[in-house]
């Protein structure tokens, strides 16, 4: 009895997705007429996709020598300075001989089937944060001393539109076209044992044995909703406080240092050191993270980020402490330096 | 009648161990009250005094006693959050429908925030007439609503290797189950008039990553939606705000987000997303490309381990969630033991094509400890495989597409744990 009140349940909903179809949008004859014309100059603006067969590979060419010295400024951070990779960001190189063992390690080198697809993502993605402000010049150069960390070529390449098609690489014969219609899917529509299916059921494995669960924290997301409601901006002292406009402009700068700095309540290392209290703290603030000799040499002289500090290494952070490990550039003037101090003195304490 | 049914197999469970399962039914039913409840007894504020108007929250948000029900992320899954992903708390969740606050998201480059004045649809490549559409141009076309789940290719990839994380949400979490509003995609590619050559569109997205996929033309005329509508108001910045792709059934890294350009062409792309991402390595070190079908999957999300039996032994709901990349879910089985004994589950609510379906089994708890199982039959007769099946299919390394039937350990106390049985 159940069984067929199911059934005709299932009749009905079927009948109800079919009628999905019978209302589908109309087309029109010749089209709506809706949308205009896309202009040549805004289709080469957006059109930046690159295929294996070098469809949309500008003219240009860069080496490896070129590759590294861009690798350093804008990759390693995150990468590693031979592609080797920081925390959890991706490997790039090596890897070779991994795929079929326990531990696969897929890099440009050991997985990925076409160079094309490692300059299509290095232009339109990279570098993370700062995206599509590289040259296609820094792109053939990069993405040769990519090629030049997986062995693939000598430290005297270069690569160019012209031998782009040249290349190939080592793995590409290895991925095949989805066949679980062909070798799954009979094994795996089999009327299945509903009844005695086995003797007896063991336990073989455990979730609480590895313990990687985090934590549920119920109270403390009650007490969050509660402040968020009660309170929804913080309001700087009145007295000494930052100028809420410079705070403001700050936070919207700051966007470029977010992928590898946070800061704010929770702010955890990353990429770069979390930087709550920053302001007026000795250089190498940060417990738990890695710092470079170079920032453990100026911990050891009892530096300060004071405003003259910060606003130095804000502008140039190489000049300012030569062989640190941060990848940026620096700023363009120094009341973009006078917005950020003000915006880590708002949003990370004092 | 249903109710009988319903009820059949703990008294199966009756005959077998009758001391127990006997107390247990007797202390189920009713029991007396020692001293009058203060709750009824006495006057409460909220009966005594005003509550807060209307406008008091202009755009509702949940009870606060409802606080704890939001998406977490696991820390030390990925670098950082801007490339990241957080869970569905599909064991707080009832129904079929997701509500939009609680949609897992995935991001590669963080939330791109975009004005919808300043948003652009771009068609080009193969087509008669490239175009280009503000949102308004988009708003004038028909459009159609239609219920599809978004799971990325992803979810429970942390458990191939065996049982990781406790609950529902971290290991099934990376779906959700929306009603879009848009319009076909079909008509936008009428509009253009893709030349007879252009087999392959490339979506791509207007955020930092500026996400691509290739999509055959077949789907892409088929069922594809351009949405900017969830659950009846605009997307979430989150979902892709103003405009994402919809691509029913298949992975949901392909529903290209702050979608801003579609290319016609006569090849796929082969992109970072669909060859060192989302493909499927398998155990001879070979891998499988464009794996966009997901397939038929159902998770027990009450009882989990987030959420524990907690009233003790007696009448007991059982609920879960199925859903299937190749059409609707007509059946779950469901079993107590581990597998021993499996039976068929109550659906209810819409089934729906490519939508999420709801399964419920209703069942006295005697109180012993059980190992839950759900096994989903989607509609092309496909039957959810368990993990076994799919390692010796396939081997440990896939990380995407891991659709094996997930295993909750219940013990006496009524609390829940990720295990897996042989």
């Amino acid at each position: 009895m159940n069984k067929v009140i199911g059934l005709s349940a299932a009749l009905l909903m079927g009948g109800a997705s079919l009628a999905f179809a019978e209302n589908a949008a109309p087309s029109r004859e010749g089209g709506y007429g809706l949308g205009r014309t896309a202009l040549p100059e805004e289709i080469a603006a957006w059109d930046i996709d690159v295929r294996p067969d070098g469809q949309g590979l500008p003219v240009g060419a860069g080496d490896v020598f070129t590759g590294e010295e861009l690798w350093i400024d804008n990759c390693a951070a995150c990468h590693g300075d031979f592609g080797e990779a920081v925390d959890r960001w991706p490997v790039i190189a090596g890897g070779f001989g991994t795929l079929d063992g326990e531990d696969p390690v897929k890099t440009v080198g050991s997985y990925w089937p076409y160079l094309s697809t490692v300059w299509d993502y290095v232009n339109r993605a990279m570098p993370y944060g700062n995206a599509q402000s590289l040259s296609a010049d820094e792109v053939y150069a990069i993405v040769a001393y990519i090629m030049y960390s997986n062995n693939l070529v000598d430290d005297d390449f270069e690569l160019s539109n012209e031998n782009f098609l040249e290349v190939r690489l080592p793995n590409e014969e290895n991925f095949f076209m989805d066949d679980r219609a062909e070798v799954e899917l009979a094994e795996f529509s089999k009327e299945p044992c509903m009844e005695n299916c086995a003797e007896s059921v063991e336990i073989v494995k455990r979730a609480a044995v590895l313990d990687v669960t985090p934590e549920t924290e119920g109270g403390a997301a009650v007490v969050e909703m509660a402040s968020a409601e009660a309170a929804p901006e913080p309001t700087p002292a009145a007295d000494t406080g930052p100028d809420p406009a410079l705070v403001a402009a700050g936070e919207d700068l700051f966007r470029s240092c977010r992928s590898c700095h946070q800061i704010g309540e929770g702010a955890r290392n990353g990429a770069g050191p979390q930087l709550n209290g920053i302001y007026g703290a000795t250089f190498a603030h940060a417990d738990g993270f890695r710092y470079s000799p170079a920032f453990e040499a100026a911990r050891d002289e009892g530096r300060v980020w004071d405003d003259e500090a910060l606003t130095g290494y804000l502008m140039d952070p190489r000049g300012y402490l030569p062989n640190n490990r941060m990848a940026f550039r620096g700023l363009r003037d120094t009341a973009e330096a006078e917005a950020i101090i003000a915006y880590l003195r708002s949003a990370g304490g004092e | 009648m249903a109710k009988d049914n319903s009820f059949t197999p703990s008294r199966r469970q009756f005959l077998k161990g009758a001391a127990v399962t006997g107390g247990a039914l007797a202390a189920g039913k009713v029991y007396a009250q020692a001293a009058p409840d203060p709750l009824i007894t006495e006057m409460q504020p909220w009966t005594q005094y005003l509550g807060p108007g209307v406008d008091a929250a202009p755009y509702g948000v949940p009870s606060p006693h409802e606080a704890h029900v939001v998406r977490r992320n696991v820390p030390w899954l990925t670098a950082d959050s801007v490339s990241s992903v957080n869970f569905t708390p599909l064991h707080e969740l009832d129904g079929i429908i997701t509500p939009n606050g609680l949609c897992f998201e995935r991001h590669h480059s963080g939330v791109a925030e975009i004005a919808p004045e300043d948003h652009r649809l771009m068609i080009n490549g193969l087509v008669d007439n490239p175009l280009v559409f503000t949102m308004q141009d988009i708003m004038r076309f028909p459009r159609e609503n239609r219920v599809y789940f978004l799971e990325c290719a992803a979810n429970t990839g942390m458990e191939w290797r065996g049982a990781q994380l406790n609950g529902c949400q971290f290991t099934h979490g990376m779906i959700h189950n929306v009603v879009y509003t848009g319009v076909p995609l079909r008509l936008l590619l009428e509009e253009a008039g893709v030349k007879t050559n252009g087999t392959w569109i490339l979506p791509e997205g207007a955020d930092a990553s500026g996400m691509t996929r290739s999509i055959p033309m077949e789907k892409a005329l088929d069922d594809c939606l351009v949405a900017f509508k969830m659950n009846g108001e605009a997307l979430r910045p989150e979902q892709g705000y103003p405009l994402r792709l919809v691509v029913p059934g298949w992975e949901g890294n392909m529903w290209v987000k702050w979608l801003r350009r579609i290319e016609v062409g006569d090849q796929p792309w082969h992109h970072r997303e669909e060859t060192s991402k989302y493909t499927d390595l398998l155990e001879n070190g070979q891998a499988r490309r464009f794996t966009w079908e997901m397939d038929a999957k159902s998770v027990i999300t009450n009882p989990s381990p987030q959420a524990p039996i907690t009233h003790g032994p007696g009448p007991t709901v059982l609920t879960g969630v199925a859903w299937s990349g190749r059409g609707t879910i007509p059946r779950v089985d469901v079993t107590l033991d581990g597998g021993i004994t499996w039976h068929q589950a109550r659906m209810s609510g819409p089934s729906l094509d490519k939508s999420m379906h709801r399964f419920y089994f209703e069942f006295d708890w005697d109180g012993r400890p059980l190992l839950l199982q759900s096994r989903a039959h989607d509609s092309t007769g496909y039957v959810q495989p368990t993990k076994e099946m799919l390692r010796h299919a396939r081997g440990e390394n896939s990380i995407y597409h891991n659709n094996g039937i997930q295993t909750w350990a219940v013990d006496e106390n009524g609390n829940a744990e990720n295990v897996e049985v042989g």
